[in-house]
């Protein structure tokens, strides 16, 4: 421990520290415009100089470069400090005249104008609109021993050096990870001019790619255990191994890139399916225009819109920023569609319902439904229905032709034509709106063929899972002690999902609170007497269960493992395999009964 | 003058308890149409069918044999629609010796989902069947011993 004081406050220090750590740790700032936390002092900018007494001397230098010393008396803000920072401040001025961080730290400092000219120097082939670059190297650093890239450098010498790319050419290794933009303190350098590839965003699935992310980041706001995760897609320490600088940044040193994906082997007595659907895309059905005009929303991006945590903080908006007057919802857009999906997807009548009454309560705007049918057929919902109907919300019962926004009249200019029949009154419509909302449907999960094969489930017609009996067992499967919950097995609202998984929670706690499992009555068995040792029924057995005696000469049958499909059976060349209660002679009457 | 009676063949189907029985479940509950020539026994798996089974549903005076069983990788016991797969040709390669059509004895695969898939495959193999003619089994074989 290193004791000394920064502008008279007791500061403990652990030896190695600069005394520009130390001031933080007793909470004072002190300006920088060249200093990270993960790269090591390089003292360019010259902002963090400091008053230094030590030993009855008494001298002025970097604080980021300087070691902490016993008994050292820091001070940050004497008059002789100030007026070093003044003049750098103007000095930088000069330099960067348009650069507003410059600009506000120099105002902060006092100074306005700079008395010195501006230097006639050719500009570099990454800055913006003037030479802002002040040579503080960070992207030089960052770019080279952090991120292990090394696609800038300096060039020249005095007044001539700048920062540029080898040759003044477009670099071909830089890795578009924007750091070098990100911790320019000018704002000053320009991704773009140093590579001629196009940048990617990185959209934030949550968020439906409304807003971009970092490759570091909450999977959303209610994320539990609600800690960030890192894409290894996107993380530049998956590409070049460098960077790392959240680790540097986590004070509790909780970041760990060498940590891996795990795959642990559990075993279980029961399962309980639960994995889930995928929403049908808009952009299957193109004349919607869902990526095509930006103000087509489909159901999740507005669920996002809407949301108090989303993009906008809950403010509905068109992708200009203002509100829209009139949007349209369109149901049933993927369901209840022979091109698509024949089913109905049971919960988007609903959903649209909430979502036309949040815009009329939002914006009150007039909002226009086109549905079908209305299906309010759960606990209120009708009487939600009902409401929505003494709101002034317009409901066209019709099914939507297309989304257009080519105008055939004055008050159709620059906006989302909604063409649709509407079959009450027997006609075809146009109605003008600035926004449109596609209640897009259910269907079973992308994975769910994957799902189904690792745990032998069958499926319905439409791929959700299937359960053994639709009404009398609906959540359990054709195989014991695995379970299916929510809207794997058929597209369902939350209250129905939440019964289903409580009783496939049940179905699963009685086997385990049980503690025996009772064996399938049908298994195989084999007769010894008449078993000729030929392993035909062995290597038969899909589960292992018929074992070849070596002693007896004979194969034998393992009741437990046996699953009783017969197959052996039907295999067997002696007849000495046998299945309980399908045994051949009982086939046998069964086929002179039907042919009698 | 007595119309010419119009020949119903029989069909026996071994329908696997899983895929294909449940399929032809659904075909019922769904109300679809298909030919009443067929009588099904329910099996475990299309594995367990024992091509004496199928010779036994002949030679007691069926016109045709239909086995179904889950489609390929769906079968309920992983792997015994495979086994009856590979048992198919050869039984057909020994009702071909015995002169028996090989349209009489069909394999398909139809799945817990796939009723109409069923009702369309009953419908089809009537069809065939009635174009065939019966089977005659025992005319045939009394047949068969004067020749050899």
């Amino acid at each position: 421990m290193i004791n000394l004081t920064v502008d008279g406050r007791k500061v403990e220090a652990q030896e190695g520290q600069t005394v520009l750590e130390a001031a933080k740790i007793a909470g004072i700032h002190i300006p920088t415009l060249c200093h990270h936390e993960s790269l090591p002092p390089y003292g360019a900018c010259r902002f963090c100089t400091v008053e230094i007494k030590q030993s009855g001397e008494t001298k002025t230098t970097t604080s980021c470069t300087l070691p902490v010393g016993e008994g050292m008396e820091v001070a940050t803000n004497t008059e002789s400090v100030i007026q070093i920072r003044r003049m750098l401040a103007e000095l930088m001025l000069a330099r960067c005249g348009e650069s507003e961080p410059i600009i506000k730290l120099a105002a902060e400092l006092g100074v306005h104008k700079s008395r010195f000219p501006y230097p006639e120097v050719g500009k570099t082939l990454m800055v913006g609109k003037s030479d802002d670059c002040i040579l503080c190297g960070m992207c030089v650093r960052l770019c080279d021993s952090v991120l292990k890239i090394g696609s800038l450098a300096f060039e020249g010498r005095g007044n001539r050096r700048k920062v540029t790319t080898p040759f003044h050419e477009p670099s071909e290794i830089c890795k578009l990870c924007g750091s070098c933009e990100s911790v320019c303190p000018t704002g000053t350098i320009y991704q773009r001019r140093i590579t001629d590839q196009e940048p990617e965003e990185i959209p934030f699935e949550f968020e439906q790619g409304l807003i971009k992310r970092k490759p570091i980041y909450m999977l959303f706001p209610q994320a539990v255990p609600r800690v960030p995760v890192i894409d290894r897609e996107t993380c530049m320490n998956f590409k070049t191994e460098g960077c790392k600088i959240c680790e540097d940044n986590c004070e509790a040193q909780a970041i760990d890139h060498a940590m891996l994906e795990e795959i642990k082997k559990v075993k279980v007595g029961a399962i309980v399916i639960a994995t889930g659907f995928d929403v049908f895309n808009a952009e299957e059905i193109p004349r919607y225009g869902h990526g095509r005009f930006p103000d087509v929303f489909t159901a999740l991006e507005f669920e996002r819109l809407s949301h108090a945590s989303g993009p906008t903080g809950g403010k509905i908006l068109k992708k200009d920023g203002t509100q829209p007057k009139s949007v349209a919802v369109i149901h049933c857009v993927g369901s209840r569609d022979v091109n698509h999906q024949v089913y109905c997807s049971q919960v988007c009548c609903m959903y649209s319902l909430k979502f036309a009454h949040l815009v009329k309560e939002k914006t009150g705007a007039e909002v226009y439904n086109f549905y079908i049918d209305m299906r309010a057929t759960g606990k209120g919902y009708e009487e939600f229905y009902k409401r929505l109907l003494s709101e002034d919300t317009n409901f066209i019962r019709g099914k939507v032709a297309e989304v257009t926004t080519a105008a055939v009249s004055p008050k159709e200019e620059g906006k989302l034509v909604v063409v649709c029949e509407d079959t009450l009154l027997g006609m075809n419509r146009r109605i003008p709106v600035d926004m449109v909302i596609l209640s897009v449907g259910i269907k079973a999960g992308k994975d769910a063929e994957k799902v189904a094969r690792i745990f032998s489930l069958v499926f319905t017609a439409d791929e959700f899972f299937r359960e053994k009996h639709p009404k009398l067992a609906p959540v359990d499967t054709v195989n014991d002690g695995i379970f299916l919950a929510g809207a794997c097995q058929s597209p369902k609202d939350i209250p129905a999902s939440v019964a289903q998984g409580a009783a496939a929670g049940a179905g699963a706690l009685k086997l385990i609170d049980k503690g025996s499992v009772v064996l399938e009555p049908i298994t195989a068995s084999i007769n010894e007497d008449l078993c000729g040792g030929c392993k035909i029924c062995v290597s038969n057995c899909p589960y292992s269960a018929v074992e070849y005696d070596l002693e007896k000469g004979v194969s034998v049958v393992i009741e437990e493992l046996c699953k009783g499909c017969g197959t052996c059976v039907a295999g067997c060349p002696t007849g000495a395999a046998h299945q309980s209660h399908f045994e051949d002679i009982q086939i046998f009457s069964e086929i002179e009964g039907i042919l009698r | 003058m007595m119309p010419e009676e119009i020949f119903e063949p029989k069909i026996v189907g071994f329908l696997c308890q899983w895929c294909s029985y449940t399929g032809a479940d659904l075909a019922g509950t769904s109300r679809m149409q298909y030919p009443p020539n067929i009588s099904i026994s329910r099996v475990m798996c299309s594995g367990r069918v024992d091509p004496t089974f199928v010779v036994k549903a002949l030679a007691e005076g069926a016109d045709g044999v239909l086995i179904a069983g889950c489609h390929p990788g769906d079968c309920h016991y992983n792997e015994g629609n495979y086994r009856a797969l590979r048992r198919y040709p050869m039984l057909i390669n020994l009702l071909d010796q015995y002169g028996i059509e090989k349209e009489r004895v069909r394999l398909e695969w139809i799945s817990a989902s796939e009723g109409e898939k069923f009702a369309g495959v009953v419908e089809e193999m009537t069809a065939n069947l009635k174009e065939l003619g019966p089977l005659n089994w025992k005319g045939r074989s009394a047949e068969y011993c004067k020749t050899a």
